[in-house]
C-alpha cells in the first residue's frame, strides 16, 4: 500500500513540476501579455495542484492534508480573481490584445 | 541533496537582487522586493525556521509590497531618471566593503555546525528547560513572550512609534467637503463596477480573519503568534479598502477605533508586567499570574501575545489608510 | 561535490553589498528604501544560517525528535522583521513628504533646487 501511495506520489510530483516548467516558458515565449496570463495562470495552477495532490496522497487522513486540501481550494478560488484583476487593468491601460490579423513584426 | 535546493535558492536571490541595480521602472522594483521576500521565505523555511518564515511572507511578500505600490502612486513617476554622476566611488567602496566582509568569514563555524559557539550557552537552556518551566511546545513563542518579554515590550512599542510617526507625517484633519464625501482624489479610490473582484473577495474576508484568530492561538503549538496574527488581520482589512475605497472602509472599521486599540496593545502588554509587580514578583514575572507557575505562564504569554497582535494589526492598517487617505499629486 | 561550508554566508554577503550598492549610488530615493529592504532581508539570512543545526528539527518541541536548531536567532530576526516594515513604512511616509515639498524624488535634483535657494 505504501508502495502504491509513493507511486502516485512520484507521479504527481513530476506532473506538477513538469507542468510548472512549461508554464514558465510559456510566460517567457509567448507574444502578448493576454496569452502569457494564461500560461501563468492556467498551467501553473495546475502544476500547483498536482504537487499538493501528490503530497495529500503521502500525508494519508490527517489534519496536515486537510490543511493541504483548503491550500488547493482557495489557491483556486483566488487564481482566476487575479488574473480577471490582472487583465482588467491591462485593458484600462490600454494593452491591447495581439490578435492573429495584426501585422507580425518578427514572422512567425 | 538539501545543499542542492539551498543552492539554488540562494542564485535566484542574487539574480532578482541584481535585477534591483539594472531595472529602472520603480514598479518593477516593487515586485522583485516581493519575489525577493518570498524567495527568503521559502529558503528559511529550509533552514528550520518556520516561524520566521512565516513572518516575512506575510509581511515582506504582503503588507511591504502593497505599502510600496501605494507609495507610489502618490509619488507620481513609475520611472527613474537616468543618474549623471559616475558610480565607481559607490562600486570600490561596495567591494572593499565585501571584500573585508568575505575575509571575516573565514573564522566563522561551518554551516550546520552543532558545535558552533551560537548553541553552547543559552540555547540549550531554554531547549531543555522551556517544556518544563513554560509548558508550550513552540519555543520561539516562549522564548519571545516569556524569556526575552522586554525585548518584545521594546518592539511593540516601536511598532507603535511608526505608526504614530506616519500619522504625524501624512494624517491630516480633512473638512467634510461634498468632495472629500466621494472620495474623489484620494490615493486608493475602490474599484465601481468590478463585480466580480468585488463579490469574491468579499467572500474571502472573513476566511482571513478567522485565519488571523487562528494564528494567533496557534502560535503556542506551531509556527504564529501575535507578529504573524496581526498582519494577517491588518490584510483583510486592507483588501476591504482596495476594492471598495477608504472612506467606506474608514466608516467600517473607524480610524479612532483603531487608534484606539493601537495604543491599547501597548497597554495590555505593560498592565502584565505591572500586574507582575503587583502580584509580589517581578516586572513581567508570569509565574504569579496564576495559581502555579505554569499555568501563570500560559496565561501570560496568552495576554501579551494579543496585545502583540492587536498593535501590530492596528499598526498596519493606520498606516496603509493614512497613506491611501492621502491625496493624490496634481498631474505634472 | 564538496560544498564550501560558508557558502550561506557568502551568499548572504553578496546580497548585502548588492543592497548597500543600491542604497548609495543610485539616485531615486525610493529604490533607495528598496536596497535597503534588500539589505535588510541578507542579513536575516545571515543570522537563521548561523542558526542552523546539521539534523535539526524546526524549534517546536515533539517527542519524535531530539535535536532542534537554535531558537534564540529566529526570535531576533521575527521582531526584527516586523520592525523592519514599520521603519519601512516611515521612511516611505517621508518620501511622500519629500514628494509634496520639491515636486519630485530624485535626490540629484533635490540638491539642486537646494543649493538653489536662497
Amino acid at each position: 500500500m505504501a508502495v502504491i501511495a509513493d507511486i502516485v506520489t512520484f507521479l504527481c510530483l513530476v506532473g506538477g513540476i513538469a507542468s510548472m516548467l512549461i508554464g514558465s516558458y510559456g510566460l517567457l515565449k509567448l507574444p502578448d501579455l493576454f496569452s502569457r496570463m494564461h500560461a501563468a495562470g492556467m498551467v501553473d495552477t495546475l502544476g500547483l495542484g498536482l504537487i499538493v495532490v501528490g503530497l495529500i496522497v503521502q500525508a494519508g487522513i490527517s489534519l496536515v492534508s486537510f490543511k493541504l486540501f483548503l491550500i488547493i481550494v482557495f489557491v483556486l478560488y483566488t487564481g482566476p480573481a487575479v488574473t480577471h484583476a490582472l487583465a482588467q487593468a491591462a485593458l484600462n491601460a490600454g494593452v491591447k490584445p495581439l490578435l492573429s490579423d495584426d501585422e507580425r513584426q518578427d514572422g512567425s | 541533496m538539501i545543499e542542492l535546493i539551498d543552492t539554488a535558492l540562494l542564485l535566484i536571490m542574487v539574480a532578482t537582487a541584481l535585477g534591483f541595480v539594472f531595472i529602472r521602472n520603480l514598479f518593477a522594483i516593487v515586485m522583485l522586493s516581493g519575489i525577493f521576500s518570498l524567495t527568503a521565505a521559502v529558503l528559511y523555511v529550509v533552514m528550520d525556521a518556520v516561524d520566521v518564515a512565516f513572518t516575512e511572507a506575510a509581511v515582506g511578500a504582503g503588507i511591504a509590497t502593497v505599502l510600496g505600490l501605494v507609495a507610489l502612486s502618490l509619488t507620481g513617476r513609475p520611472d527613474e531618471a537616468p543618474s549623471k554622476r559616475s558610480n565607481i566611488g559607490p562600486f570600490l567602496v561596495t567591494m572593499l566593503t565585501g571584500a573585508v566582509l568575505i575575509n571575516a568569514t573565514f573564522d566563522m563555524p561551518n554551516y550546520g555546525d552543532p558545535e558552533a559557539p551560537a548553541h553552547q550557552h543559552v540555547a540549550p537552556r531554554y531547549i531543555q528547560q522551556s517544556g518544563d518551566e513554560i509548558g508550550v511546545p513552540n519555543i520561539v513563542t516562549s522564548v519571545l513572550a516569556s524569556y526575552r518579554g522586554y525585548d518584545t515590550l521594546g518592539e511593540v512599542v516601536v511598532i507603535f512609534t511608526a505608526a504614530v510617526g506616519v500619522l504625524a507625517l501624512l494624517g491630516r484633519r480633512r473638512r467634510a467637503t461634498a468632495e472629500s464625501r466621494r472620495g474623489a482624489g484620494s490615493a486608493v479610490e475602490g474599484m465601481t463596477g468590478k463585480s466580480i473582484l468585488r463579490v469574491t473577495t468579499k467572500l474571502l474576508i472573513p476566511s482571513i480573519m478567522l485565519f488571523g484568530l487562528y494564528v494567533q492561538f496557534h502560535g503556542d503549538y506551531g509556527p504564529g503568534g501575535g507578529f504573524q496574527a496581526g498582519v494577517i488581520f491588518a490584510a483583510a482589512i486592507i483588501v476591504y479598502a482596495l476594492l471598495f475605497g477608504t472612506h467606506r472602509a474608514r466608516r467600517v472599521i473607524s480610524p479612532g477605533i483603531v487608534r484606539f486599540v493601537l495604543a491599547f496593545g501597548v497597554l495590555l502588554y505593560a498592565g502584565v508586567g505591572v500586574a507582575g509587580l503587583l502580584l509580589g514578583g517581578n516586572y513581567l514575572d508570569y509565574n504569579v499570574l496564576a495559581h502555579d507557575p505554569v499555568h501563570g505562564q500560559h496565561l501570560g504569554i496568552l495576554l501579551i501575545e494579543f496585545g502583540v497582535g492587536a498593535t501590530v494589526a492596528a499598526a498596519m492598517i493606520t498606516i496603509f489608510l493614512t497613506f491611501a487617505g492621502h491625496d493624490r499629486p496634481m498631474e505634472e | 561535490m564538496e560544498f564550501p561550508g560558508v557558502l550561506n554566508y557568502w551568499a548572504s554577503i553578496v546580497l548585502m553589498m548588492i543592497g548597500f550598492y543600491v542604497v548609495i549610488a543610485q539616485g531615486n530615493l525610493v529604490k533607495k528604501i528598496f536596497g535597503l529592504n534588500v539589505f535588510q532581508v541578507s542579513v536575516f539570512l545571515f543570522y537563521i544560517s548561523m542558526s542552523k543545526v546539521d539534523g535539526g528539527a524546526a524549534p517546536i518541541l515533539d517527542d519524535r525528535y531530539q535535536i532542534y536548531s537554535n531558537p534564540l536567532p529566529h526570535v531576533l530576526i521575527l521582531t526584527a522583521i516586523v520592525v523592519g516594515v514599520a521603519t519601512m513604512s516611515l521612511g516611505l511616509a517621508l518620501i511622500v513628504r519629500i514628494r509634496d515639498a520639491y515636486g519630485t524624488i530624485e535626490e540629484e535634483e533635490i540638491e539642486r533646487q537646494e543649493a538653489e535657494m536662497p
